[in-house]
């Protein structure tokens, strides 16, 4: 499998300026002004803006660019806005303040069975799914038996999605989002839980589908997958950078952080 | 084994460094959401197939459901007004179909983007391509119940004659207000959850000051009732080439103007609040 030459030539981009996102909490709107609060702990500060709603501070200030070849990896504790930033980078959180310009086909990667419809068989799934990837639907039958092979369900794709295990599932779904070239690839890291030997499987093929893309940025815990797989790496600490730079040093840093709390 | 993927017509994020006006990135929505027709008449086809893909008449329920309706009320309230079954069947039946069609609209469009969750906190896909599923659903079920009228008409033996083209266009408004209202409420809606309720019980009532069942003449002097109702409007224009004769020129303009009116409310709320739709969610 060789990268298509114009996806390499093109130069895929992201650059992130300032950005802050806050989400209003439209349910604590009846909180009394005397139960303002700030959260200690690592996840997104609890604010006010101009009309005192209350508005969880998700991302604040965060500046990042990347470049072709460039692979991050973002860390942090639950809740300190590595979900949010991926979404931001895809485009689905357009930030209040800060700019984003990307340059590149964004692939998102955060839900395997997005678009999944349990009344419809295998095919039709995979062919609805690809279309939700921005494949075009004569494009699409040619991967069909690609992905077929490699779903290993064989006849159950004539059945509908309802009757399968969620491994299964798991393995449908799977196979349509790697099937294509990502530019930019944005991962959050629990797609990557499954049955072990379709893991096993599954590692080699998505190690390919990640080296293949332009830009990775990965959401993970798992610092080991991170320090392989990546070059650079930010660490969020309640929606904000706290350091940034090559792999190693920001994953020593943070490792003596969490081992000192 | 390489594909080269693009949406056409919509960036996933811009590529120039100034921001581009609220406007235009509604507009690159439109466009997007067009050029992404393969997606949304997918999808809207299996929103219809999903609710009855286990059931022995599948989709003709609706049809079944709606034809029972038509006979029962056309029967039941020839008797009451005391005029002709012929006469007042087809009648009914348009108005049933069309009122359908809105009320599905009505009742359906809170739920076009906070239904759509999952998706929208997945992937960036314009907006306005689930609007489009959604009037591509309700049309198929309209054009699916259609039918019926044609049998009445048939049995009663009063083809309307070519005027009845006139529909078409007229149909073509209506869903077009559809869509344009499909976008406000869906917002709203996203917004302030208690929309789809209030709408769902101002629908109940505009169905029974409506002329549906009933005719606008039977209101005598207060005939102002009926022609003061927009929505009288919205059906007449595709009710009335139906039954033979084509909308009056009133009928025309007030949807004219309702359309004009959506389109502008629409084109404000839609691109001052598009990018919050996420956060609403």
């Amino acid at each position: 499998m060789k990268p298509d030459a114009s996806v390499q030539d093109r130069e895929a981009r992201v650059t992130l300026d300032a950005v802050a996102v806050s989400f209003p909490v439209y349910q604590g709107g009846s909180r009394s002004l005397k139960k303002r609060v700030l959260f200690r702990g690592s996840a997104g500060r609890i604010a006010r803006d101009a009309n005192q709603r209350i508005v969880v501070e998700a991302l604040r200030d965060v500046s990042l660019s990347l470049r072709t070849g460039d692979r991050l990896a973002l860390v942090g504790a639950n809740g300190a806005g590595k979900t949010t930033l991926l979404r931001v980078i895809a485009g689905i959180y357009e930030p209040a303040h800060g700019a984003v310009v990307t340059r590149g086909r964004i692939s998102p990667m955060f839900d395997v069975n997005l678009g999944i419809d349990p009344e419809l068989n295998g095919f039709d799934n995979i062919r609805t799914r690809a279309l939700l990837l921005g494949l075009s639907p004569s494009a699409i039958e040619g991967y069909i038996p690609e992905i077929a092979e490699f779903t290993e369900l064989g006849d159950y794709l004539d059945m509908p999605v309802r009757t399968y295990s969620s491994g299964m599932m798991l393995r449908l779904g799977f196979a349509v989002a790697t099937c294509f070239e990502p530019e930019i690839l944005l991962m959050d890291e629990w797609i990557l839980a499954g049955d072990a030997h379709f893991m096993a499987k599954a590692q080699l093929r998505i190690q390919g589908f990640v080296e293949r893309a332009s830009v990775l940025v990965l959401a993970s815990h798992n610092l080991g997958l991170c320090s392989r797989w990546c070059t650079k790496a930010l660490w969020l600490e309640q929606g904000q950078v706290r350091a940034q730079g090559p792999i190693e040093e920001v994953i020593a840093e943070y490792r003596r952080s969490s081992s000192a709390e | 084994m390489t594909v080269q993927v693009t949406l056409k017509g919509f960036p996933q994020a811009f590529e120039s460094d100034n921001r581009p006006g609220r406007l235009q990135l509604a507009a690159t929505d439109l466009a997007g959401a067009i050029a992404l027709w393969p997606l949304w008449v997918r999808l809207g086809w299996h929103d219809i197939l999903y609710r009855y893909r286990r059931s022995l008449l599948g989709p003709f329920w609706f049809t079944a459901n709606t034809a029972v309706t038509i006979v029962a009320l056309g029967i039941v309230y020839s008797q009451i007004f005391k005029m002709p079954v012929a006469e007042l069947m087809p009648y009914v039946c348009v108005g049933l179909l069309v009122w359908g069609f809105i009320s599905a609209i009505l009742n359906g469009a809170g739920e076009v983007f906070s239904g759509a969750e999952s998706y929208i906190k997945q992937v960036r896909l314009p907006y306005l391509l689930y609007v489009f599923r959604f009037i591509w659903s309700k049309t198929i079920i309209f054009a699916h119940d259609f039918p019926i009228f044609v049998v009445l008409i048939v049995y009663f033996g009063n083809w309307p004659g070519t005027v009845a083209l006139l529909a078409i266009p007229g149909f073509l408004l209506l869903a077009l207000n559809g869509a344009l209202i499909t976008v406000t409420l869906g917002m709203a809606s996203a917004r302030f959850r208690d929309v789809p309720r209030i709408i769902t019980s101002l629908a109940q009532i505009v169905f029974l000051i409506t002329p549906i069942l009933w005719t606008p003449d039977m209101l005598g002097s207060r005939i102002y009732l009926a022609y003061g109702n927009p929505f009288f409007h919205l059906i007449e224009i595709v009710r009335s080439p139906l039954l033979g004769s084509p909308p009056s020129i009133e009928t025309v303009w007030v949807v004219l103007f309702i359309t004009a009116f959506n389109l502008i409310v629409t084109l404000v709320i839609f691109s001052r609040f598009r990018a919050r739709i996420a956060y609403w969610l």
